[in-house]
């Protein structure tokens, strides 16, 4: 087990050192075009330009911008040209926000999605088993952002039921922190649940038909002790490691479009504020640190499968 | 009992059940035309299937509507005109900003949806953008498919250092959040295009959305094509076709491509499904379709910016991407069990 | 040999499936007994509703798309038909089955020995520690080594022939009376295959539970088998004593079965016989005789269906469904002198 955790985490900093090298490639290379004038966003002007190309030495060879661009991300030394502030302090600010959102939003789906898929599973093929079909379906057929949008104006400003978006700390009041957040994490979770919950379900049929269920039908076992004893453990393994790396990407800023649309000022919206503008630096920044998050994480969930599959622990 | 898996075949007229079984001589079907026998039977799923092509069909006519009835561009803008509803004058867009709403027919057709920020009828502005945005789910679509086959094909086939390299490549691109990677590459690309050799893109050109949303969805369809092909490689009829003489490239037309076939067209329906909510996403935040062309996302976009006072600018494009997306899904999961009702293909998003 | 109570009298079972390619008999019309210490071999083709007879008797094939006819006595119990809390009594307590394949009968996740208290747990509520002694004991006597430390093992960490053991552990603990042993080593080598049968018929002498063992081959049955029934296409069509079946056989799909072993004592045939065509798709059978088609010695009687009866004097216990006079068949199935077989069909193809 020591041996595939090291194995392991080698193999992370090896996709890790990857991930920066596309990141780099995707900003300074791919594209066509000046990558000062990139960098200096929608309405450059020349001395902005000249100052950005002496900055990250766009007139040196590519390793060393390679070089260069790395110190600046991981010393902390990015500015965007447009705002004027610092990168890597921003994305430090938004951090407790995307992690609220993010954690709160994984739970709640995960829970839901659970219940449904396994209430679906178990009355396959009946009414309540089409109709939570429809409502997965659904829910993976709508844009997070608009849902999001139209929940935050009618149950937030017009109706008054919730908060007309914005964050507060847990740490300044944790009730009104929940409060608030209640309708971004709903908005998250419902595509979430949608998804989740057919993988369940799925899951569960497949393994209702395994044939160690027989086995402990035969053993005279009730259908309730089967569902949860065999069913369901079996046909989670699986799930927790998707949800991982979900939970990952989440983090990593794949709430973007949820923060924005709830004003939280996250790391998400950060990046799709810089975004708007073609602002290149934080854009940057903000794509390394989700794909790190993303990597980590899958190393994470990768080593938490072992310890739950004893097949892979023990081999 | 707990557990009933669903069943169409009930004892409710059995005799009859085998009448029709015996008719079409079910026993002696080949996998595709049981997987047709199955698609007849899921009215629900041909339902959205052809609500899809209808969708398309509407969008395609845009000119028409935009021609015929509307009398107006996507483009042009009507900030300071007036129309005539019910015989009264109304300013398209009130002075203190706020345009009309929906009229449907009251005026004409013109504004059948209503105006949007700048006076701009919305529902020609729907039907263009949704030209826009099917056009690149669609295409983006089938650029993953193609991408994703070959290196399937060639990863899942000839195993070791091409297989390492391809799957360190995949893995690395399957790092990043889709919604990230798309964003990353959207900026990067929007302001100077793109120019590999003989191919060059303008920046605000529809086919960097298309090659972006194109490249970002290659790992979550090569990765289990490659499994599948793994899992083909070992099986008798290639070990055969080997042992005639064939040549690696000729096995994987004639044995494998056949194989993949099903997988490939389920996954190739859910991906258009994803492209499209995709490039809602990406031109929502910017980074997709640059305006002034019309998406639904940048209609959403706008829309929102204006949701106080016009929420049907919000909820006009937003409906329509929501039931053209779901009309894929529940088209994409029925032809899923009709091709293999225990298949596990998904797209992981 | 019988020498004990009647467990189980199973008459007229019919089991139905509904599936995409009509309507399914899996099984027509099958009646058989079963008495306590009685191995009963059930013998026939793959598909011939060997296995799913076995399984119905625990309820274990039930769905909405099945239906189930006729009746099965376990002790004064009726087992088709009873309520699932009834029949959960039944299982593992009363009666126990062993599967076909133990690598995937076992569940991949959790310990044996977790999985053999479960059952333990289930019918005797016993405190943890006793309940797991008398796994380790269970484990012992079929022959794991080093039991005591293997009982935390995980299925994987077992070769198939250990699993197959765990699994027959797993059917006993909780001492049932009756055994059903489904194809129990077909999913193993055949050098192993002698010590399982040799496990199952070691424990059947020393609890005197009674055994169904379900297999298609009849060479697995000579060495254990107390009485003998064959199927074929959902039918039995010969059952009785193991000497009145390998030396008085009835029915020509018998003799086919018979003819079809390799046997050691005999010089080598130079092709192996075997019976010619294939058995019939169960969902659209021949009318008559199911076996019609694929007999060398079939007539017009055999249009109808050939009743389940005694047919041989004095043996009262010998049934078989072949219209064929018993002089007949003692002639017919001699392919060459002292060989019974089953010879080949005239223009012999797939029916």
């Amino acid at each position: 087990m020591a041996r595939f955790i090291v194995r392991r985490l080698f193999q992370m900093i090896g996709v890790m050192f990857a991930v920066s090298v596309l990141t780099f490639l995707i900003f300074n290379v791919i594209p066509n075009g000046d990558p000062a004038v990139r960098m200096a966003g929608r309405h450059p002007s020349q001395t902005i330009i000249d100052q950005i190309r002496k900055d990250w030495h766009f007139d040196d060879p590519i390793y060393v911008q390679y070089v260069v661009t790395m110190k600046k991300v991981f010393t902390g030394d990015l500015k965007s040209y447009f705002t004027q502030l610092n990168v890597n302090e921003e994305i430090r600010k938004g951090i407790p926000r995307t992690f609220s959102l993010a954690i709160g939003a994984a739970l709640l789906w995960m829970f839901v999605a659970v219940c449904f898929g396994l209430y679906s599973a178990v009355k396959a093929g009946r009414f309540a088993d089409r109709f939570l079909t429809i409502i997965a379906l659904i829910g993976i057929s709508m844009p997070v952002f608009w849902i999001g949008a139209l929940m935050n104006y009618y149950l937030g400003f017009k109706w008054g039921i919730f908060p007309n978006g914005g964050y507060v700390d847990l740490t300044d009041d944790p009730v009104d922190w929940a409060y608030h957040l209640i309708l971004p994490w709903t908005a998250l979770a419902i595509l979430f649940i949608g998804f989740y919950s057919r993988v369940l379900r799925s899951n569960v049929l497949d393994t209702i038909n395994e044939d160690y269920v027989r086995t402990a039908r035969a053993k005279g076992l009730s259908e309730r002790q089967i569902l949860v004893r065999h069913v369901l453990r079996n046909s989670m393994i699986p799930i927790v490691t998707l949800w991982g790396l979900d939970f990952g990407a989440v983090i990593g800023g794949g709430a973007i479009l949820t923060e924005t649309v709830f004003d939280l000022q996250g790391v998400g919206q950060y990046a799709a504020d810089a975004v708007g503008q073609l602002d290149v630096p934080p854009v940057l920044a903000t794509t390394m640190f989700a794909a790190f998050f993303i990597v980590l994480l899958n190393a994470i969930v990768d080593i938490a499968y072992a310890y739950l599959d004893p097949r892979i622990r023990l081999q | 009992m707990a557990t009933e898996p669903a069943t169409e075949y009930s004892f409710e007229g059995p005799a009859a059940f085998e009448e029709e079984a015996k008719r079409e001589q079910v026993a002696g079907m080949g996998p595709w035309r049981l997987g047709l026998r199955r698609m007849r039977r899921n009215k629900v799923a041909i339902l959205f299937g052809l609500l899809f092509v209808l969708l398309v069909a509407i969008c395609v006519a845009a000119p028409l509507w935009a021609n015929k009835v509307a009398h107006t561009t996507s483009a042009e803008n009507h900030l300071s005109d007036t129309i005539t509803v019910n015989g009264k004058k109304t300013n398209v867009v009130s002075l203190d900003g706020v345009p009309i709403g929906p009229q449907y027919f009251k005026a004409d057709g013109k504004f059948f949806l209503g105006a949007d920020g700048n006076g701009r009828d919305i529902m020609v502005r729907l039907l263009y953008g949704g030209r826009n945005s099917l056009l690149i789910g669609i295409t983006a679509a089938f650029m993953t498919t193609i991408l994703s086959i070959i290196l399937g094909l060639v990863s899942g086939f000839f195993g070791g250092f091409t297989d390492g390299t391809i799957r360190a490549a995949l893995d690395v691109l399957w790092s990043f959040p889709v919604i990230i990677l798309g964003v990353a590459l959207g900026v990067a690309l929007a302001l100077g295009g793109f120019k590999l050799g003989p191919i060059s893109i303008q920046g605000d050109s529809l086919a960097i959305p298309i090659l972006v949303i194109g490249v970002v969805y290659v790992p979550y369809m090569a990765r289990p094509i490659r499994g599948q092909v793994l899992s083909l490689r070992e099986k008798e009829f290639v070990e055969a076709a080997r042992a005639q003489g064939a040549g690696p490239f000729r096995i994987m037309f004639t044995e494998m491509i056949p194989n993949l076939t099903s997988t490939i067209l389920v996954f190739f329906t859910l991906l258009i499904a994803n492209a499209v909510l995709l490039e809602a996403a990406l031109s929502f935040l910017g980074a997709g379709v640059q305006p002034p062309e019309p998406s639904w996302g940048t209609m959403i976009s706008d829309g929102v910016e204006r949701i106080a006072t016009a929420p049907h600018l919000t909820i006009v494009p937003g409906l329509m991407l929501v039931i053209t997306v779901l009309s894929l899904n529940v088209f994409g999961d029925g032809i899923r069990d009709a091709l293999d009702p225990r298949a596990k293909v998904r797209l992981e998003h | 040999m019988s020498d004990g109570e009647r467990l189980l009298e199973v008459r007229d079972l019919r089991v139905s499936f509904a599936t995409e390619e009509g309507v399914v008999q899996a099984v027509d019309g099958v009646s058989f007994d079963l008495d306590s210490g009685e191995v009963l071999a059930v013998v026939g083709e793959s598909g011939c509703g060997k296995s799913v007879t076995a399984m119905t008797l625990m309820g274990l094939t039930r769905s909405p798309n099945a239906r189930f006819e006729g009746t099965a006595e376990y002790k004064s119990t009726e087992l088709i038909g009873a309520t699932d809390d009834k029949l959960r009594q039944v299982r593992g307590a009363e009666i126990a089955m062993i599967f076909q394949d133990p690598m995937t009968s076992l569940n991949p996740v959790q310990k044996i020995g977790d999985q053999i208290v479960e059952q333990i747990q289930e019918h005797e509520g016993l405190p943890d520690a006793q309940a797991r002694e008398r796994v380790i004991e269970l484990l012992e006597r079929v022959g794991i080594p080093r039991a005591r430390d293997r009982v935390d093992s995980y299925p994987f960490e077992f070769s198939g022939g250990m699993r197959q053991r765990v699994m027959i552990a797993l059917a006993l603990s909780c001492n049932p009376s009756i055994l059903i042993a489904d194809e129990p080593t077909t999913a193993l080598d055949v050098t192993i295959q002698a010590q399982i049968l040799q496990r199952v018929r070691d424990l059947r002498d020393e609890t005197g539970a009674a055994v169904i063992l379900v297999t298609h081959d009849l060479g697995v049955v000579a060495d254990i088998a107390d009485r003998i029934v064959v199927m074929y296409a959902g039918r039995v069509v010969e059952q009785g004593t193991l000497d009145q079946i390998f030396y008085d056989p009835q029915h020509p799909y018998t003799w086919g079965l018979l003819g079809s072993i390799t046997r050691v004592d005999r010089p080598r045939p130079e092709r192996l016989p075997a019976i010619a065509g294939l058995p019939p798709s169960l969902a659209d059978r021949p009318t008559g005789c199911h076996f019609r088609p694929r007999c060398p010695h079939e007539f017009a009687e055999c249009a109808n269906v050939p009743p389940l009866e005694a047919r041989v004097e004095g043996q009262p216990d010998h049934q078989d469904r072949c219209w064929l006079p018993p002089d007949e068949k003692r002639v017919k199935r001699e392919v060459t002198p002292g060989e019974i077989g089953l010879g080949e069909k005239r223009g012999a193809e797939a029916a």
